[in-house]
């Protein structure tokens, strides 16, 4: 007979080990679709490995895809830890990129030094005001935040579509639905020569850092963590639940708009309707596997970003679908998520429950 | 004659983790006869009938249960259906009872055929009835439990087991949500039951109840059986002694003459979201150097009560003033900035944030004390000084300050409150239940630090469904009953009780 008993605390090992042990785990069971695939799995993984660590050019490619992942990681794991669930960073990363061409592409014609500090600070503002609102609908009328932020990613998904056929459309584009170019001097700038990989991944980290000393160090951190764990005793204990809800609400839609920010003025340069294949849902996945925590959000993107960037490596190399990266992704979430059970319960097996003669 | 056995316990034991909750535990009952089980909180009263029950699965020891032949056997541990089967009911201190339906349906709710076409209910309701005759156990049958008074409900949970054929009742702390005269009815029942071959365990920490009452009483201590003893040979200095270890400790209470009025709630008058919610323009004044106590049946205004005290809901209309000085728009904030300290009925879920460390939750109410944070950045070294002093100063013990509170037991959890409300020295105090499920050491320790507060000078709302500790400790006392205040005129158990019942005295 199985019973699950309730760990007294949980240790330290398990909230490293449990993310590690997931991702393995992850890659093992990815082995069978590979191995099905004719593929020799070693081999594979081999493949995988080179297509993200083979080159410095393969390197700054992972970056690159991991920038985007640590805002909005970071986005998700912030609010879940005040349990706000915010769902909507796809549409609030579009926000910040919308708001960052509206002003970035000719509007003003400033000094990068002034342009670039306006440029983030509006797409991190409209990213805020898009989580804004349901926050306030979840306090006023306690209208599902879950609900409400998912569904607004499709109705600002097709606001976008909107715009980019209309005010925001690129003159010059020859009619595509894509918007005109941010200023040259408006562009995060690139951290190497040659590279994608641009400065919006050094204020993605800085901005990790700045979260995680936050949490742990500041009176904001420690409200935020009371009312997310028990709202009930933080609202006794005189704290203002509802403050701290707008504010992680405004910061976590910041963040998310700095993710659309980033990729529009930091990687495309203009938007289009397909910046995003998924980044703020993703980044769902990543705040999770971080267990929450600002910095496992960053290690969690570049691992994230790796399985991605090494799957179109291996997929090149070895005629293996590259949607096996979603898979290995899904499955260490699975996994992570198990763990977190694991972490928090034990198993016992005792001697069956028969008649105790 | 010798009296038939009906059941054995037979070296139960069970740990959870580190914890003991039962150790090598053996309990002889007779048919047609009350045992008493007694013991503090926490002594595994409600474990060792869990076992039986078959919600726990003991790690060793036996249990055999005398069957319609009065044949002891043994009872296959570890399912509750076996139990049932055997004939063994069980009343949890909190009721299994879908409120919705009717008492009928929730007597015979399954214990009829799954696939039956159609239910008998004209022989279900004459068996039930025949039951109520036997017993005295009256209940209306055909209302929504939900409409059904406590007592009732209770009585309803009774007849389940009884419909289903138990021959042994498990009663788990029945009298807790009872007055005084619902739980005379209560006995008079079980009497009548018992005189009909019932056998009944009867878990309690009421001494006065117990030897009012049972035919023989075994105490629990600590997990272990500590003593046994026919009722008739027991007096309550020598079941107290045998529950705690040594002798109760008393809390000692001078006259002191009250002081200035620290809290007035004028027409205060809330419309809850429930009746337990609500108060019909209550007033209250509390004195420095006073205990007011608030006596009377869980779900009468008190928690509205407290609510409007801690600052958690604003009156719809009436004044609340403290010290003199009218709160509007109260917040739980603006009270304790006014100097009123609160001890929630809910400890774990209103006291404590219990993921997050002793040493923060000591510090939650004062995040503004530049002591406790400069320039919006906690003053880490500060808050565990802090913590690690409280700790020493009101005996909090558990793995340690740095530890998540919810580590800590009950006890000590009410204990970290009482260091976090005490140490602000506050004007007024909002003491919610504040012994409730506290073992009698720590119960008697958090009176003490009542008085202690009460000397110092500060004024006291205690709310307690415990009329004892209200009986010991307060100066004045009032009833609450459907969301209204009445000052009791005197400090007779009995006329208070009939007023918690609303009966005109």
């Amino acid at each position: 007979m199985i019973r699950i008993e309730p760990r007294a605390a949980t240790s330290k090992t398990f909230s490293i080990g449990v993310p590690v042990l997931s991702a393995l785990i992850a890659l093992g069971f990815a082995a069978i679709p590979l191995m099905a695939a004719g593929a020799n799995p070693i081999t594979a993984y081999g493949e995988m490995f080179k297509g993200v660590f083979g080159s410095v050019f393969s390197i700054t490619e992972m970056l690159t895809r991991a920038t985007p992942l640590i805002f909005t990681g970071l986005a998700a794991a912030l609010a879940f830890r005040a349990k706000l669930w915010n769902i909507g960073g796809e549409g609030q990363l579009y926000l910040g990129a919308m708001a960052a061409v509206a002003i970035g592409s000719g509007v003003l014609d400033i000094s990068g030094v002034l342009l670039i500090p306006i440029i983030i600070l509006l797409g991190a503002a409209a990213g805020a005001a898009g989580m804004a609102a349901p926050t306030y609908l979840k306090i006023r009328f306690g209208a599902d935040e879950v609900v409400t932020t998912l569904l607004l990613n499709f109705i600002i998904l097709i606001f976008v579509q909107m715009m980019l056929e209309g005010p925001l459309q690129d003159p010059m584009g020859l009619g595509w639905p894509q918007s005109a170019p941010v200023l040259d001097q408006g562009m995060l700038p690139p951290l190497m020569d040659r590279m994608r990989v641009h400065s919006g991944l050094i204020l993605a980290v800085v901005l990790a850092v700045i979260a995680q000393f936050m949490l742990a160090r500041s009176v904001w951190g420690f409200k935020l963590r009371a009312v997310g764990e028990n709202a009930a005793a933080a609202r006794h204990a005189g704290i203002n639940v509802k403050r701290s809800l707008y504010g992680v609400a405004i910061i976590s839609g910041g963040l998310a708009g700095l993710a659309g920010v980033s990729e529009v003025a930091g990687l495309k340069g203009y938007l289009t309707a397909d910046l995003s294949p998924g980044f703020g849902y993703t980044g769902i996945v990543v705040a999770m596997l971080a267990g929450l925590s600002p910095i496992g959000v960053v290690i969690a993107a570049l691992f994230i970003a790796s399985v991605f960037v090494g799957a179109d490596g291996m997929s090149r190399a070895m005629g293996v679908s590259s949607f096996l990266a979603d898979l290995v992704v899904s499955v260490s979430l699975l996994c992570v998520l198990v763990g977190g059970f694991i972490a928090k319960y034990r198993i016992v097996r005792s001697e069956k429950a028969g008649s105790a003669t | 004659m010798t009296p038939k056995t009906v059941l054995t316990l037979t070296g139960l034991s069970k740990r959870f983790g580190p914890v003991i909750a039962n150790d090598d535990v053996s309990l002889t009952l007779h048919k047609g006869e009350v045992l008493a089980l007694l013991g503090e909180n926490g002594a595994g009263k409600t474990t060792l009938m869990n076992m039986l029950f078959g919600h726990y699965l003991p790690d060793a020891g036996r249990v055999e249960v005398a069957d319609a032949q009065g044949i002891l056997e043994p009872l296959p541990l570890g399912h509750p259906q076996a139990a049932l089967a055997a004939g063994i009911g069980m009343v949890h201190q909190h009721f299994a009872l879908a409120e919705n339906i009717n008492a009928l349906d929730n007597i015979t709710l399954g214990s009829e055929p799954l696939l039956a076409l159609r239910r008998n209910r004209a022989a279900a309701r004459a068996r039930i009835e025949g039951i109520i005759a036997r017993s005295g156990l009256k209940a209306p049958l055909d209302v929504p439990v939900g409409q059904l008074s406590v007592g009732e409900r209770q009585r309803v949970e009774i007849l389940k087991a009884l419909y289903r054929d138990a021959r042994i009742l498990v009663l788990d702390e029945p009298t807790a949500v009872l007055t005084p005269q619902e739980a005379d009815t209560l006995f008079s029942n079980i009497r009548a039951m018992v005189a009909d071959g019932l056998s009944v365990i009867f878990i309690s920490h009421k001494l006065r109840e117990v030897l009012a009452f049972s035919d023989r009483i075994a105490v629990l201590r600590h997990g272990k059986k500590v003593g046994e003893m026919a009722t008739t040979e027991a007096d309550e200095a020598k079941i107290a002694r045998m529950m705690v270890g040594a002798d109760t400790p008393k809390v000692a209470r001078d006259q002191i003459a009250a002081g200035a009025p620290v809290l007035s709630l004028t027409n205060v008058a809330v419309k809850g979201r429930s009746e337990r919610e609500s108060l019909e323009h209550v007033s209250l004044t509390v004195n420095a150097r006073e205990i007011v106590g608030i006596a009377g049946i869980s779900g009468n205004g008190q928690s509205g009560l407290a609510r409007v005290i801690a600052g958690l809901t604003t009156p719809d209309a009436g004044t609340v003033a403290v010290d003199g000085a009218a709160i509007e728009n109260p917040t739980p904030a603006r009270m304790v900035e006014a100097g009123v300290g609160r001890i929630p009925e809910d400890r774990h879920h209103e006291g404590i944030v219990g993921a997050m460390s002793v040493a923060e939750n000591m510090v939650i109410e004062r995040l503004d004390d530049p002591d406790i944070q400069s320039m919006g950045l906690l003053r880490r070294e500060a808050i565990s000084e802090n913590a690690a002093r409280l700790a020493t100063a009101y005996d909090v013990r558990g793995p340690g300050v740095g530890a998540p509170a919810r580590l800590l037991s009950g006890g000590n959890i009410q204990k970290l409150i009482l260091a976090r409300v005490f140490e602000r020295s506050p004007r007024l105090i909002l003491a919610n239940q504040p012994t409730r499920g506290l073992d009698m050491g720590a119960a008697a320790a958090v009176g003490q630090r009542l008085l202690e507060a009460r000397a110092r000078g500060a004024g006291i709302v205690l709310i307690s469904e415990d009329l004892d500790e209200i009986l010991g400790l307060a100066d004045r006392i009032f009833v609450i009953r459907d969301g209204q205040l009445t000052q009791a005129p005197t400090t007779e158990r009995e006329q208070i009780g009939l007023m918690m019942a609303g009966v005109a005295a």
